[in-house]
């Protein structure tokens, strides 16, 4: 677990990192903010700037490995990962601008990764590479818990947070295993589909789930998938502990919008009334 | 035991059933958004129930045989049989199936399981086709709304199959995303699934996804191997040959006809080879062998051996043949694999083509290009084994969708004038292609 070289040693990291930003959110009366973005997206090179404008107004950055498969995404992300691998970043890579992030910024960086780069990788190989890089936790929306224990251990193992997915088809045994495997926060997604800002997505499916995970919970709750503007991030801030925005963000790089202008609006719809 | 034909179909047979987990082995399990998690446990409860209803089950019978046309024939290759100069060389005739395929078998019966838990919409992924064709034949005659996924490449090549699947009243999105074949209309369809979960049933084509489709589609093509035991008996006084061999592209034609003889003890279990697309040579990179030139990944829901690259990015496949370009392989095949109880071999795009040929020529059987790797190998083996041997190969698919794609790739006009021997493939950057000629 030592970093003596680590260009910054924050005294808290991983799930504790996680926990503490949202409940400086709680605190300060928001919902955490969760931008998500794909790692070397629209370049590697122009990435970075994109995730400080991010970051500037974000609780947590969620960073997304670019995937050749990823069959939880919409055709935003889908062709936000190819571009992003065509100019060659992949998963080390990935790893790599979080760790060139890190320099700069104290939040929780989380990764959202498919679960074949892992195991490409070697999980050990994989959990120690995203320790050294400062990742606080891994979102992983192809591995049900019960699918493969070791991860969540060997996560622990290096110090990183896991978060698993709830849907609204969960029946109340699967939302109990789902948030009982969460270490960092519970993931609920608020439509039966993929990712993306679906015409007209309604999110009337996420007071029930929302209720049943709070059962089970012993994490925060963040709610996304669809979660387009600072309205629908508004609607979603009086329900769930957190919001995570993706693909609006991906759109905005695409058509060369601000991308800190919409972060801070739809920050702003994370405040709860 | 003797088994009669008649009562084949009226039971789908107890083989070994993945763990709890849904693994074969340490491959498989359901690698899935959660999503999709309690419609797949649905899933694997209806199809127990079914599987134990006599009405699901006689329903089934029924339009194996009447609409199916079931049994399919198990027929002596004479011909090519004294061409190889070796074992006897029989072909299960799938390609006699309504549809030109074994397909139509599993989609029928995950047809009725739609209408038994009351889906009203189907979607499916195709490659070759073959089996969009079939789960829009299963739409049709059952009444349900039907879409299909295809990469814009295999509509390219199979354009044939497009059109007839329209015609029977489906819907085809094309796919445009990764490398517009096989695996992307898979994500695709999977997509659509996991978005419409709640009235689409997913009619997935091969022993490949998420626990229960690996198991439940062996089950509803091990009539295959089933058949083949009754009617080797009846020709052969015996109900394994030496060998079975099948082409693999997820798997599912493989694995009907080698389930039924791949849990027999070792002394009665013939040798079970699967020949998998080596495109233009594993060595060169560019071909769909997944036992050969993989390694073990998660694609589809699955733990499989699979083409990716060291940090976890699938490696597009290549292959001749639409039917056979999939990066991964069944979970039940990598655990025959890993265990022995099957050896999995590479067939390249020019052994193929060769062998496409010369069953047609010998024999007037035009196979799909699938199961044509499996008849090169089976040529093969015939010498390798000898007279006394008997070898039984799974004929897939007839190969009347790949006629223009075949007649592009021989140039055939060219070679017809030229000479009357059969034709030769254009490509001879393939090594180990051992060339065959048919001594009138
Ligand atoms: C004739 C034929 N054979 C084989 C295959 C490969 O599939 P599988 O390996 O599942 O049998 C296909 C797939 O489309 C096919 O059409």
């Amino acid at each position: 677990m030592s970093a003596p070289t680590a260009p910054t040693t924050p005294k808290v990291r991983g799930p504790a990192r996680i926990h503490a930003a949202f409940a400086e959110a709680q605190a300060q009366g928001r919902a955490a903010f969760i931008p998500f973005m794909t790692a070397g997206y629209p370049t590697a090179a122009e990435f970075p700037a994109v995730a400080d404008a991010l970051l500037e107004r974000a609780d947590l950055l969620e960073v997304g490995i670019p995937y050749s498969d990823p069959l939880g995404d919409g055709p935003t992300i889908q062709r936000a990962s190819e571009q992003a691998l065509d100019g060659g970043t992949s998963t080390r890579r990935t790893l790599q601008l979080v760790a060139d992030l890190r320099v700069r910024h104290d939040k929780p960086i989380v990764i959202m990764t498919y679960v074949n780069p892992i195991y490409a990788v070697g999980p050990r190989e994989f959990m120690r590479l995203a320790q050294e890089a400062g990742v606080d936790g891994l979102i992983l929306p192809d591995l049900p818990p019960d699918q493969d224990i070791e991860i969540a251990a060997l996560a622990e193992e290096y110090g990183l947070a896991v978060t698993f997915l709830i849907a609204p088809t969960s029946t109340p045994a699967r939302v109990r295993l789902v948030a009982e495997a969460c270490t960092g926060f519970l993931y609920a997604v608020s439509v039966t589909g993929v990712t993306g800002t679906r015409e007209g997505a309604a999110l009337g499916e996420v007071p029930a789930m929302l209720a049943l995970a709070r059962q089970f919970a012993h994490v925060p709750i963040a709610v996304g998938f669809g979660v387009k503007d600072a309205a629908t991030a508004s609607q979603v801030a009086q329900q769930a502990d957190g919001v995570v925005v993706g693909s609006a963000f991906i759109n905005a790089v695409r058509d060369g919008q601000d991308v800190g202008a919409l972060a801070a609006e739809i920050a702003e719809g994370c405040k709860k009334q | 035991m003797t088994l009669k034909l008649s009562d084949l179909t009226l039971l789908l047979p107890d083989y070994p059933q993945p763990d709890p987990r849904g693994r074969f082995g340490r491959f498989g399990g359901r690698y899935v958004p959660e999503t999709l998690i309690p419609a797949l446990d649905e899933l694997e409860e209806a199809y127990r129930n079914a599987k134990q209803d006599p009405s699901f089950l006689n329903e089934l019978d029924r339009l194996l045989r009447e609409f199916v046309g079931r049994p399919s024939p198990l027929y002596l290759a004479q011909r090519l049989t004294d061409y190889a100069g070796g074992a006897k060389i029989y072909l299960k005739r799938e390609d006699f199936n309504y549809t030109g395929a074994h397909k139509i078998n599993n989609c029928l019966a995950q047809g009725l399981l739609a209408v038994r838990m009351g889906k009203k919409r189907i979607v499916a992924e195709t490659g070759a086709g073959q089996h969009g064709v079939a789960s829009a034949t299963a739409a049709a005659l059952l009444g349900l709304d039907c879409v299909v996924y295809m990469g814009a490449e295999d509509i390219r090549r199979q354009e044939l199959n497009v059109f007839r699947m329209k015609l029977l009243g489906a819907e085809v999105r094309e796919v445009t995303s990764g490398t517009k074949t096989l695996k992307d209309a898979t994500n695709e369809a999977i997509r659509d699934w996991v978005t419409n979960v709640r009235d689409t049933f997913y009619i997935l084509g091969s022993v490949v996804g998420p626990h229960p489709y690996p198991a439940m589609v062996r089950d509803f093509q091990s009539i295959i191997g089933e058949e083949t035991k009754v009617q080797l008996e009846a020709l052969e006084g015996r109900q394994a040959p030496d060998a079975i061999v099948a082409c693999v592209g997820g798997g599912s034609n493989a694995i009907g006809i080698f389930a039924p003889y791949a849990y027999l003890p070792a002394d009665q279990r013939p040798r079970l080879i699967g020949t998998e697309a080596a495109g233009e040579g594993v060595h060169t990179g560019k071909h769909a062998a997944s036992v050969a030139g993989g390694r073990v990944g998660v694609l589809h829901g699955s733990l499989m051996y699979l083409l990716n690259d060291d940090e976890g990015q699938i490696v597009p496949p290549h292959s001749i043949s639409a039917g056979l370009d999939y990066p991964g392989i069944g979970p039940e095949h990598c655990f025959y694999s890993e265990t022995g109880l099957a050896e999995y071999v590479p067939v390249t795009d020019a052994q193929a083509l060769e062998a496409l040929s010369l069953l047609t020529r010998l024999e007037g059987i035009l196979p799909a290009l699938e199961s044509a790797h499996a008849i090169y190998y089976a040529v093969e083996l015939a010498r390798e084994l000898g007279p006394d041997g008997i070898i039984v190969v799974n004929l897939s698919g007839r190969g009347d969708k790949d006629v223009s794609e075949v007649m592009r790739l021989l140039d055939l006009e060219k070679k017809l004038d030229s000479d009357k021997s059969v034709a030769q493939p254009q490509d001879q950057h393939v090594g180990d292609a051992r060339k065959i000629e048919v001594n009138a």
